[in-house]
């Protein structure tokens, strides 16, 4: 707005189109918006029906009957879900920490040495996300057995510091391969070391890599659903995504026709999104955080 | 090797120590297991047989269903991802002009990330449903006849596209974008804005080539975990209709955990594996050409 105000050249007609462009612009945002919240809103109005109202063709928008309060206060006393909220939180955090700090430092050795295999360690990292899950999951199981790790947190927490995993890996190698390497060899000489070149100089540079890798790495951790379902077996240490199967069971995954509680489940499954939803709403002024990175670029 | 590359490699492997700890601990040994189980004959429950290379040449000469199914795969990745790119880019674009409500808005384009997926597809199939569906309603609207969607043999994979966009435009993808439009210097724009380049060219020979990092981390990942899609096919359509949207991670899925044939189904995944990985390399090594790191050193 201050730009208008200290550009009066600016003709009429201009002015005018620029207006238009705007509201052009904020009605697109709108229906793009409509669009994406459309479903997650519905879900949000499911969860206080009856299950024979949830799917009726075409599907009602408002409850005919609301009984919010009385399908949430079920979820909550059918199972022990602040437990498994909590369960989820701890081991969620946990992983965290863990995969952002070793998939940060993994992907600076891939990004700023040289030294013979490393390419190939790159391809098999990668390589790692591309083998189906399925086939290594009997494997995997009998590993933690050996280890006497089944029923514990620990094969959610410990594997991810040490690596981090690829996704994470990859994306921070992209953002540190961005920034040029003048900058290292300027602090290099000025006698830092290379940790300090690290912690001082690209870590910070990297706040939105950093930011949007913590943020989708919690969302990951938070919903995770297929290592939990295999590791964890007393019901006290189910994490929730888990939990909420408990919601589903009993009848065909995938049918169409109504199952007896998925009312509950949908509600149970939004509060489970809720912590996501919010930390993702405050986590937004980091990822654009960025430093001035004016005469470093280009 | 000099003293100074020397150290240059001890230090390198010194950050890579936790990555190899990790991988020799925890993902090597169930990798070499599966890799050994695809020569058994493996049910689960009685001990691994040995069986030879039996269960590749099955995979490739007497199934009818993997090399179809690898292909539907691959017709899916076509459908999905470079519009997908494309849409996020431009998302994110959109969202990292000064707005009013900015975080807003970047919450509602994130939304379908965060949607329960059982609630998702039950509505996708009503707004896809033939008959009484919002979409061929809408379409009616405007005198075009809808296909029949998830129904239709010739429709059921640009449908689970469909959705498959819906979820992931706004997504993940869009957020490491708006990441990435955080390395393109504003200075820059406006410099060649004063240049006189117009919209399009300040994107493509500005913004573009500074994101081109990302657009490949996206576009690698992205085709990767469009060929591993599973979930949608599997609760919105179940494979079907008559095996339309049968993927090939359907087809490991049900040899491994409905006929428990973990040998065979571990065959699947070696191979599927093969062709991934092969794509992949080549796409690394095309990228040498358009990717520009700022901070890519001589070798």
């Amino acid at each position: 707005m201050s730009t208008t105000l200290v550009r009066p050249i600016a003709a009429t007609g201009a002015r005018a189109d620029r207006r238009l462009g705007q509201v052009a612009l904020y009605a697109l945002l709108a229906v793009l918006s409509l669009v994406s919240m459309f479903p997650f809103v519905w879900t949000f109005l499911s969860s206080g029906k009856e299950v024979s109202e949830l799917y009726q063709i075409p599907p009602s928008l408002w409850p005919a009957n609301p009984r919010f309060v009385e399908n949430y206060r079920e979820v909550w006393t059918r199972v022990p879900f602040g437990q498994w909220l909590w369960n989820t939180f701890l081991v969620t955090v946990l992983s965290l920490v863990g995969s952002v700090l070793s998939a940060s430092v993994v992907a600076y050795s891939f990004a700023r040495f040289r030294y013979p295999g490393r390419d190939l360690f790159f391809m098999v990292t990668l390589g790692t996300l591309m083998l189906p899950v399925e086939v290594t999951l009997i494997p995997q199981y009998l590993l933690f057995k050996q280890l006497g790790w089944l029923d514990t947190f620990l094969p959610l927490i410990v594997p991810f510091w040490l690596g981090g995993g690829a996704f994470n890996i990859f994306l921070m190698r992209q953002f540190f391969m961005s920034i040029p390497y003048d900058l290292d060899e300027a602090a290099r000489i000025d006698g830092a070391s290379s940790w300090r070149v690290f912690w001082q100089i690209l870590l910070p540079l990297c706040k939105p890599a950093v930011a949007t890798m913590a943020t989708l790495g919690f969302i990951s951790h938070w919903n995770s659903f297929l290592a939990p379902l295999i590791f964890i077996n007393s019901e006290s240490k189910y994490l929730v995504a888990v939990g909420l199967r408990y919601f589903s069971s009993g009848v065909t995954q995938g049918q169409a026709a109504a199952r007896p509680q998925d009312h509950l489940l949908m509600g149970a499954a939004l509060m489970v999104a809720l912590p996501c939803l919010v930390l993702f709403f405050l986590a937004q002024r980091y990822f654009v955080q960025g430093i001035v990175m004016s005469g470093i670029k280009g | 090797m000099s003293s100074f590359r020397r150290r240059e490699a001890v230090e390198g492997y010194l950050y890579l120590l936790p990555w190899i700890v990790g991988f020799a601990a925890f993902v090597a040994g169930p990798i070499l297991a599966s890799l050994y189980l695809s020569f058994n004959k493996y049910n689960v429950i009685l001990a691994p047989e040995f069986v030879g290379a039996k269960n590749y040449v099955d995979a490739l000469t007497r199934d009818d269903l993997f090399i179809p199914s690898i292909v539907r795969t691959f017709y899916y990745v076509v459908l999905v991802v470079p519009v997908g790119l494309a849409l996020s880019l431009w998302a994110a674009m959109l969202l990292n002009r000064r707005l009013l409500f900015t975080t807003l808005w970047r919450t509602f384009f994130f939304l379908p990330t965060l949607t329960p997926i059982v609630a998702a597809a039950v509505l996708w199939k009503w707004m896809l449903n033939p008959d009484v569906g919002l979409v061929n309603y809408l379409l009616a609207q405007v005198g075009v006849k809808g296909p029949g969607w998830l129904s239709s043999t010739d429709w059921a994979v640009p449908s689970l596209a469909l959705i498959g966009l819906w979820v992931t435009v706004g997504g993940s993808r869009m957020i490491i974008f708006l990441a990435g439009l955080q390395d393109v210097p504003t200075e820059l724009l406006e410099a060649a804005e004063i240049d006189g380049a117009g919209r399009w060219a300040r994107f493509t020979s500005v913004t573009l080539p500074l994101v081109t990092p990302t657009v490949f981390f996206n576009l690698v990942l992205g085709i990767i975990f469009s060929l591993r899609t599973f979930e949608v096919a599997f609760i919105a359509t179940q494979g079907g209709p008559a095996r339309a949207t049968w993927f090939i991670s359907l087809h490991i899925y049900q040899n491994a955990f409905v006929s428990f044939d973990m040998g065979y189904a571990s065959a699947l995944a070696w191979l599927f594996f093969l062709i991934l990985f092969a794509f992949t390399f080549l796409q690394f090594r095309m990228s040498r050409r358009w990717v520009y790191y700022a901070g890519e050193r001589a070798r």
